[in-house]
């Protein structure tokens, strides 16, 4: 009797005594197998090694240590939502699903769990509006301030006007690809140029057929809305028809070091769009590799570290991170609950002094959540591959998008939103 | 002529071509089912993982680096030495022949008189295994492939070309990829002597008489073990063309698992026992998918070329249900 006594009185100490041993849980919706693995492998390494590095120098976010709970999505929308479900109970303070497919499945789940969402430049665009999204957050940038970019890119080449030049839109034949295409419609008719659209089915192995008609139709400018192989496969075709590689301008998806090297010198020139600094020249690198990478607590084997989808990863895993640290100020406690994330998030301030603080001066736009805007300032610059030092390298500095556009058509699609699913205007 | 009409011949040339590459992976499927009665999910794979091989030999690449890694806090990742494309390629041969010996030793013994599904349900595992220790052995990144197979539109068949149209028409000449020239060079050779093989050697003999019936085969002392392997062999062989070829065009990465799907309709349309079926087969869905999309994408959001190809094998399906060169089912009560 006196031993089962013990036993329960143990198992009860415990039971009240583990929420003084809580953590901040971040779960990490990665993808490390199937077509996607390849560009979804650094990105997770990126954004889990963060964390790590996060409790090994800091000792976790405002001495709350971190735990990452690992789900594989494979990319799959059914997968990512049963990650969504299997993981929210361990009381996770922020998804980031990386697949629009999957953010546009929990955008209702997640806001009516209260919990945030944060798709740093991916996911549905209109959730910029933080008066009808209350728990969904896209900063930096979204696509539409992506296509905007690109299109004012594309404009300064030809001296300030597109009036009769011929744009095509190479993408992925999904939600994802179809994001950027309202807006481009919209910048059409405003610049006065032809858009042709140029969808591409799963994976994009082969892509023979659009690029020739992109031959036969000769556009000026080439924009793409690409996912792995599809990329790669794209360059290849572009270089192989002689399409000047200057003139083709991925979006950020479309502009890691997987898409261009299967096409070796052939890609030298290619451009794409950029939500942070390409390369390893930052004190943060040191970091992560003194008390992550050597100490062998990697989630990789840091071959990664460096690369543009791992930045972008630990890109993603700062948000988070000074998102929560902006919780803990406003609500004066470090162990903050989803709730209380989201209020962080809605105040979160990049400035160049915290870029700097962190050992990322000048790695990304600055920016100031609000509770209107959840999607920044929409800021990026324009990168260019160089296929002889294998580097990719900023020409232009950060530009914003044309907000004259856009805002109109995030207010349409929110409202339209709001009014299907009864949601009523905050922030007044 | 008019530029629409030579474009058209653009669309079927370069349709042709495309359709010789589905037929490579497709032909990795025929032999299997014929010689056995399999139908190799892991073909795919197969083609992955041996273009994975020759990119790893071909580098110097340390096998299992990142386990080795993992395990001993080591750093490395490549030798110090590289080898040139025709070594590394005759090495991946050794190692495709290996793995043949191998699933037959590990798999297929165990399942002989086994239903076709359970051979079926066999290879499924099996494809999933290869996937990951593909993965395991030469890592996950995106690689570049270089066999010194030339690639880029035919500047020569361009400016021979270019004239035909009539004065005033909007024509470029016309466009053919030299990487997709090399591989039906290539696809054409590979039946050439895969028939002569079959025809004229007494493998290739015994290989047809299991093919036939495999029973009456193992009465006359035809080993079906030593088919097996000899059919897994080739099978890789050309798995190993496929990844080559299609390797080049996107680098070599587990989609490359993927270009299996393109070979279904391939097989659909040809049958599943007939080698020029493969290859027609391939031919007539590579051109039917392109023209397809040419004259009806553009009416119909395009991105029609995934499931065309299905519809145009469903079609032939309704026809010929065997396929138009599979062996006739005659089923006798």
């Amino acid at each position: 009797m006196n031993f089962k006594k013990t036993i329960l009185s143990a198992l009860a100490t415990l039971f009240l005594v583990s929420p003084v041993l809580a953590e901040l849980v971040f779960p990490s919706l990665s993808y490390r197998t199937g077509a996607y693995g390849p560009n979804g492998i650094p990105f997770a390494d990126g954004y889990e090694d963060y964390f790590t590095l996060m409790n090994e120098r800091d000792g976790g976010i405002g001495g709350e240590k971190v735990r990452v709970v690992k789900c594989e999505t494979a990319y799959n929308t059914e997968k990512g939502v049963e990650c969504y479900e299997s993981t929210k109970g361990e009381g996770a303070l922020l998804y980031q699903p990386l697949s629009t497919g999957i953010t546009y499945q929990l955008i209702p789940k997640a806001s009516a769990d209260n919990i945030p969402v944060l798709s740093s430049g991916y996911g549905r665009t209109s959730a910029k509006n933080g008066k009808i999204f209350k728990w969904i957050f896209n900063f930096p940038g979204t696509y539409w301030d992506a296509a905007s970019i690109a299109t004012k890119h594309a404009m300064d080449m030809s001296d300030g006007s597109l009036d009769g030049k011929k744009i095509a839109l190479v993408y992925h034949n999904s939600g994802y690809g179809k994001e950027p295409i309202r807006t481009l419609e919209v910048l059409s008719k405003k610049h006065n140029f032809e858009l042709m659209l140029l969808p591409v089915d799963h994976p994009g192995q082969e892509q023979k057929s659009q690029w020739l008609q992109i031959r036969r139709e000769r556009p000026d400018y080439i924009f793409m809305w690409g996912w792995g192989v599809m990329n790669s496969v794209a360059i290849q075709e572009a270089a192989n028809i002689r399409f000047p590689m200057e003139n083709f301008i991925g979006v950020w998806w479309s502009g890691s070091e997987n898409d261009v090297t299967p096409a070796g010198d052939a890609a030298h020139g290619y451009k794409s769009l950029a939500m942070h600094a390409p390369g390893d020249d930052f004190p943060v690198y040191d970091d992560m590799r003194k008390y992550v990478i050597d100490k062998g607590l990697g989630a990789g084997d840091g071959s990664n570290v460096g690369t543009v989808l791992y930045s972008r990863g630990m890109y993603a895993a700062i948000l988070a991170v000074e998102g929560a640290k902006s919780a803990q100020k406003i609500h004066g406690v470090s162990k903050i609950t989803p709730s209380m994330m989201r209020d962080g998030l809605e105040a979160l301030e990049i400035t160049e002094e915290k870029l700097a603080s962190i050992g990322l001066p000048g790695f990304a736009p600055t920016f100031k959540a609000s509770c209107e805007n959840h999607g920044g300032t929409g800021s990026a610059a324009i990168q260019q591959w160089d296929a002889k030092k294998g580097t990719w390298s900023f020409i232009t500095d950060y530009m914003t998008s044309d907000q004259s556009v856009i805002q109109p058509l995030i207010d349409a699609d929110s409202s339209q939103f709001a009014s299907e699913n009864n949601i009523t205007e905050r922030c007044n | 002529m008019s530029a629409d009409f030579l474009y058209t011949i653009e669309v079927i040339i370069n349709g042709l071509m495309a359709g010789v590459l589905y037929s490579l992976v497709a032909l990795g499927f025929v032999l299997i089912f014929k010689a056995s009665g399999i139908f190799n999910y892991a073909q795919g794979v197969m083609a992955l993982f041996a273009a994975l091989t020759l990119v790893g030999l071909q580098e110097g690449r340390v096998p299992f680096a990142h386990l080795i890694n993992a395990m001993f806090g080591t750093k490395i990742h490549h030798f110090d030495w590289s080898l040139p494309a025709l070594l590394a390629i005759i090495l991946t041969v050794l190692i495709m022949i290996l793995f043949a010996i191998l699933v037959e030793k590990l798999i297929l013994k165990h399942l002989v008189n086994q239903e076709p599904i359970i051979l079926f349900m066999a290879t499924i595992g099996l494809a999933y295994f290869m996937e990951g220790f593909g993965d395991l052995m030469w890592g996950s990144d995106v690689k570049t492939l270089n066999v010194g197979i030339p690639q880029g539109g035919s500047f020569w068949f361009e400016d021979f070309t270019i004239g035909w149209a009539a004065e005033g028409e909007k024509f470029y000449g016309m466009y053919v990829d030299l990487l997709d020239v090399w591989a039906a060079i290539i696809a054409i050779s590979l039946v050439l002597v895969l028939t002569i093989f079959s025809q004229y050697t007494k493998s290739g003999r015994a290989l047809r008489a299991v093919a036939d019936d495999h029973q009456a085969a193992l009465s006359v002392g035809i080993s079906l073990r030593v088919i097996w392997v000899l059919v897994w062999s080739i099978s890789g062989f050309v798995a190993l063309v496929a990844g080559m070829m299609w390797g080049a065009k996107s680098g070599v990465q587990f989609s490359l698992s993927l270009i299996a799907l393109k070979a279904l309709p391939v097989l659909m349309l040809g049958g599943f026992t007939s080698i020029p079926g493969a290859i027609v087969g391939g031919l007539i869905i590579g051109a039917g998918e392109k023209l397809f999309e040419f004259f009806m994408g553009p009416l119909i959001g395009g991105a029609t070329e995934n499931w065309f190809a299905y519809v145009l094998a469903l079609l032939f399906l309704v026809f010929r249900p065997q396929g138009l060169f599979g062996e006739k089912i005659i089923e006798r009560v």
